[in-house]
């Protein structure tokens, strides 16, 4: 699903790379955790994968693509096979929970028909049945980055990438959102997760792959934070 | 609902800054006018070229001392020169009645002109009136030719005067325009800078680049639109104001300029006002939203 092979990345004007000759593979319906400090180059990967930047060596494949070869206007339609989810949410603070998932539907090209019959269901997958007409300001930050899932699900991706998702929660609510991304999982999604959050990743138990200084140091198939 | 939600998109950023959209379309506008009235004054010099250049002769004026060989040797090498269109010979008594025509409000001058101070000559049309000089110089230097003279040159000095006038006019559309440029690419970037956080999450979700670029670009070409229709009246209305009414002395030299010719305006300053604030707002947003 998500292969990486002796993936280089150097900024312009780094001294040294974001990540250095990495190479893992990510099977279909995995949930991984990429953990390690800041600047370690976690959050490389997750732009890597969405192709916001460009590895300055190796290949980077993605749902059996070579992302690097994809033609910059093709690049929009391979993103909506990718979810994301973000520590700041990223909602849209004039548009009702309902209207933020609508819009990612109607821009790229859905329905509005499509939208009213996809949208409910989602937000009631993601516990959020009742509130569907609350503006962001008026949602908690859980039930805010719950949105940002349910905006990054609606379209039924087969990745869903989340960078931080828990960044900015609450360890109670940190929970609520690992039960959520677990759900969304189990429907077959492939889950990428970046965090340094040590209590979710120890109670989930997943596969952990420990990045430092652009180097793999650990890649555990139930592990812990370390 | 994309066609929709798109010319909703267009009305929204129009209205938002509003102080802005006037600006680009006074200046867009200022600059189509100009770009009108050069276009129509080369049309206009164009078609005063092809109406005079018609009328002109090269005359060739002979010496009073010409023999019958020498006159018999320059009409035949008029005759053959396949830039010549017609000829005509003028005798002395022919020029003298013409002259008498011409001036005949002042009989004292012309009775101080006798029978033969004017030289009998040659007036020749030729096919394109831009071979002259060729024709002269092919001419020059024959037996018997006291002088040729162009009608053109004098003429060629009344063009330049308007070929000043409408590069005058050029210069002004070309500055109105770069100004204008500016304006639409400030205006897009607003816009787009108003509009980040939904062009970020069209990005993150995959909406395909002309859906999160049409709505700038078809904004930038309303404005130009509306600046197209405001020049066009406003060549429009000074052409029937100052031509048809203020000016109107000028028209004996000037041929009338055709409506029809101010109404073929209007399609070309639509066109390119809105192709020039399209192109403007894509390269904008190319380097802004780097889609």
């Amino acid at each position: 699903m998500i292969q990486l092979e002796n993936v280089t990345k150097t900024y312009p004007k780094a001294s040294r790379p974001s990540l250095d000759e990495v190479s893992v593979g990510i099977e279909k319906g995995e949930f991984v955790f990429f953990i390690g400090p800041s600047g370690s180059g976690k959050s490389t990967i997750i732009k890597l994968l969405l192709h916001e930047v460009a590895p300055t060596q190796g290949r980077v494949e993605v749902n059996g693509k070579d992302v690097t070869s994809i033609r910059s206007w093709k690049i929009p339609h391979f993103r909506r096979s990718i979810g994301c989810v973000f520590q700041d949410f990223r909602l849209l603070p004039n548009r009702t929970a309902y209207e933020n998932v609508a819009f990612a539907l109607e821009v790229i090209g859905k329905t509005k028909a499509v939208s009213r019959r996809v949208v409910p269901e989602v937000l009631e997958l993601v516990g959020l049945g009742g509130k569907e007409h609350r503006y962001p300001h008026e949602l908690s930050g859980g039930e805010q980055q719950r949105v940002a899932v349910a905006r990054a699900f609606v379209n039924r991706p087969l990745i869903l990438l989340a960078d931080e998702p828990t960044g900015n929660l609450d360890p109670d609510t940190s929970i609520e959102i690992m039960r959520l991304l677990d759900r969304i999982n189990r429907t077959g999604t492939t889950v990428v997760m970046v965090t340094h959050d040590s209590n979710i990743v120890n109670q989930m138990r997943r596969r952990v792959i420990e990045i430092e200084s652009g180097r793999i140091v650990r890649d555990q198939a139930r592990g812990v934070y370390g | 609902m994309r066609l929709k939600y798109v010319l909703n998109e267009v009305l929204v950023g129009l209205w938002r800054n509003v102080t802005m959209t006037v600006a680009m379309i006074i200046t867009l506008s200022v600059s189509l006018t100009m770009l009108g009235a050069s276009v129509l004054l080369y049309l206009q010099v164009d078609q005063m070229k092809s109406f005079y250049y018609g009328e002109i002769e090269v005359s060739i004026f002979l010496r009073p001392d010409v023999s019958a060989a020498q006159r018999q040797a320059i009409d035949s090498a008029i005759s053959a020169n396949p830039l010549v269109k017609e000829r005509t010979y003028e005798t002395r008594e022919e020029a003298l009645k013409r002259f008498q025509e011409l001036w005949k409000d002042s009989p004292e001058f012309v009775a101080s002109v006798g029978p033969n101070s004017l030289p009998e000559s040659f007036r020749v049309k030729l096919k394109n009136p831009e071979t002259y000089k060729t024709f002269t110089d092919q001419m020059t230097g024959m037996q018997g030719i006291q002088d040729i003279i162009d009608q053109r040159a004098l003429l060629d000095k009344v063009f330049n005067i308007f070929n000043a006038i409408q590069v005058g006019a050029l210069v002004v559309a070309g500055v109105m325009a770069l100004a204008a440029l500016l304006l639409v690419g400030n205006t897009i970037q607003v816009a787009a800078y108003s509009k980040r956080r939904e062009v970020a999450v069209m990005k993150l979700v995959g909406a395909s680049n002309w859906f999160i670029q049409a709505p700038f670009v078809l904004e930038a070409v309303v404005a130009g639109l509306i600046g197209a229709v405001l020049g066009f009246i406003a060549l429009f209305v000074s052409k029937v104001v100052l031509l048809d009414n203020k000016l109107q002395a000028l028209t004996t030299i000037l041929t009338p300029i055709e409506n029809g010719n101010v109404w073929l305006m209007l399609p070309l300053l639509a066109a390119v006002g809105a192709a020039v604030s399209a192109v403007t707002a894509w390269v904008t947003l190319r380097f802004y939203l780097k889609v």
